[in-house]
């Protein structure tokens, strides 16, 4: 197992008995696993790097190999309870496709990101570095991250694209902040559905 | 001089031979009143019964699937670098079995065999056998060796559409299933590489109508050109122009038509070794059954309707440069199980080596096929 991480434990409570859940970038399948024993889901997660498929292989879930930025081409709407996306959506050029997508195969989604505009990523950016930090661990010329947006950022992209924001919870390292989160949260975690 | 044996391998393996009396109903609308089934094993049945593994052949595979004869140490079986202690198929873990199917020219009943009604050579009058016809006389020798359950049930091709419908035919005997470099049916280009084949087996002059063996010939020159065909489709474009590209054999333009070009010389040999060891009439059964391979067809061609019999764990697998069983046709089978909520994997794997990947021991192909295995309790 690698190490927890406090998302899962937000994405668990947003998850009933026995749902259809699809993570996509399962990694190493660790969430998963975790929803499969507390939660006893019928899972699959989707990998696109041969070492994470095989690690969730090995882990003993179901993983189904797919380029997202492609979309979910295959998979029916509206057959997933829950499609998760954890930590994943900042890698993604797609951003808006497969947001659409997710709410399309799924009844609602959960996304959780890093969040840019963190007081100390600001500070940084004033010290003029690029942050780096437990929710940035990457350098800026090795970050498999390609998106760099706040909780504003992605609550207006939201709103532009008729996404219903149901929950929102956001954190700092770990200890949940209602105040200010898009200064003072590292990393948020939403529960999306259609509006409508 | 002693021969060695490799580490891992299952060393030397004999055949052994299944009959059967009970008369077997073909989806051809035929009866086969008795026939026979040649089959080999790997490692031990356990006191459970539970941890046996059926391997299932392509077109031109046998039942010889790992190691070797001790009277032709040369001849290794087709998947021998999956199978073996230590393997990814380990067969400390797991009995191993291969069989040669109804209708194959290896040794089970077939048009080279004793039609036993007649007492003469089967020829053409051998029936018409289906993927459904082979799975249910797989699942009777799996009687005769008291094996109610199979742990898995794999194959690669056209085995992988047996093992496909294993799953469908016999749900509560299969435990898993891995299903690789197959599809849930063939398209109608496949077909067509198929009857371009069939056609140069039935026009060769020497065919006879499939009754070659009475005249003592073999329409060998159809044979070669149907397993040239075929070959052409089990490669990759990349594979082949980085194995030969334009080379040519004398350096130079000849201007004649012997060969010339190094793609050409390495298919007429593909093609003369293939006619000189396959029966023609086996390859065109076996193409048929390609064809005729459609779960879905009985459902309106709605797969997921076809697979909700099935129960099993699959594990379905594809490569990236393989065109004639590509792997969008994997994932319609992915799709259709997950959308029966069957517990599924699925893996792309970036080989260039076309369809013929699947017989290669590729490193993050045996790597995912030994983890799969090593998730099976047995």
């Amino acid at each position: 197992m690698t190490a927890y991480r406090y998302d899962y434990e937000v994405i668990t409570q947003w998850i009933e008995p026995g749902e259809k859940v699809l993570d996509l970038g399962c990694g190493d399948g660790d969430l998963l696993r975790h929803l499969m024993q507390v939660r006893q889901v019928q899972g699959y997660g989707v990998e696109n790097d041969p070492d994470k498929l095989l690690a969730s292989v090995k882990n003993g879930v179901n993983v189904i190999q797919m380029d997202l930025e492609k979309g979910l081409v295959g998979l029916e709407d509206g057959f997933f309870d829950h499609v998760i996306m954890s930590l994943s959506l900042q890698a993604m050029h797609n951003t808006q496709g497969i947001l659409h997508e997710m709410l399309r195969v799924g009844r609602e989604a959960v996304v959780s990101f890093p969040n840019f505009g963190y007081w100390r990523h600001r500070q940084s950016i004033l010290n003029g570095r690029m942050p780096v930090s437990e929710s940035l661990p990457h350098q800026w010329f090795n970050t498999p991250n390609v998106r760099f947006f706040t909780i504003a950022d992605f609550d207006a992209l939201c709103e532009m694209n008729g996404i219903a924001v149901r929950e929102r919870l956001a954190f700092d390292e770990g200890k949940l902040m209602l105040d200010e989160p898009n200064f003072l949260a590292s990393v948020a975690v939403y529960r999306l559905g259609r509006n409508g | 001089m002693t021969k060695m044996i490799p580490p891992q391998s299952v060393g030397v393996v004999a055949p052994q031979r299944a009959e059967f009396t009970e008369p077997l109903a073909l989806r051809s609308g035929g009866t086969l009143d008795n026939y026979h089934l040649v089959f080999e094993t790997y490692g031990t049945l356990n006191a459970e019964r539970s941890n046996a593994v059926l391997v299932c052949h392509a077109l031109s595979g046998s039942h010889h699937v790992a190691g070797t004869y001790a009277d032709a140490p040369h001849n290794v079986g087709w998947w021998d670098n999956l199978i073996g202690p230590g393997k990814p198929l380990d067969t400390r873990k797991f009995f191993v079995i291969g069989v040669n199917n109804l209708g194959g020219c290896y040794g089970s009943s077939g048009p080279n065999q004793i039609n036993p009604a007649t007492g003469r050579l089967w020829g053409a009058d051998f029936p018409f056998v289906t993927v459904e016809d082979w799975v249910e006389s797989q699942a009777r020798l799996a009687d005769q060796l008291g094996i109610q359950r199979f742990a898995a049930v794999v194959g690669g091709s056209l085995g992988g559409m047996q093992a496909m419908s294993w799953a469908l035919q016999f749900p509560e005997r299969v435990g898993h299933v891995a299903v690789i470099a197959a599809a849930p049916k063939l398209t109608a280009q496949n077909i067509a590489f198929n009857e371009v084949a069939r056609q140069a087996i039935l026009t060769d002059p020497e065919f006879h109508g499939g009754h070659y063996y009475a005249h003592g010939v073999v329409p060998a020159r159809g044979l070669k050109l149907a397993r040239m065909v075929g070959h052409i489709t089990y490669l990759s474009d990349d594979s082949m122009a980085e194995k030969f590209g334009r080379s040519l054999r004398h350096g130079r333009n000849t201007y004649s038509y012997d060969v010339e070009f190094e793609i050409e010389s390495y298919l007429r040999y593909q093609g003369d070794k293939f006619a000189g060891y396959f029966d023609a009439n086996t390859y065109l059964l076996t193409t048929k059954a390609l064809d005729y391979f459609d779960p879905a067809f009985e459902y309106g061609g709605n797969l997921p309707a076809a697979l909700a019999r099935a129960s099993a764990d699959f594990l379905v697998v594809s490569f990236t440069t393989d065109w004639r069983f590509s792997p969008e046709r994997s994932r319609e089978i992915v799709y259709a199980l997950l959308h029966n909520k069957r517990n599924v994997s699925y893996a792309e794997i970036d080989c260039p080596a076309g369809h013929d990947s699947f017989l290669l021991d590729e490193t993050r192909y045996h790597a995912l096929l030994s983890a799969w295995f090593d998730r099976i309790e047995v």
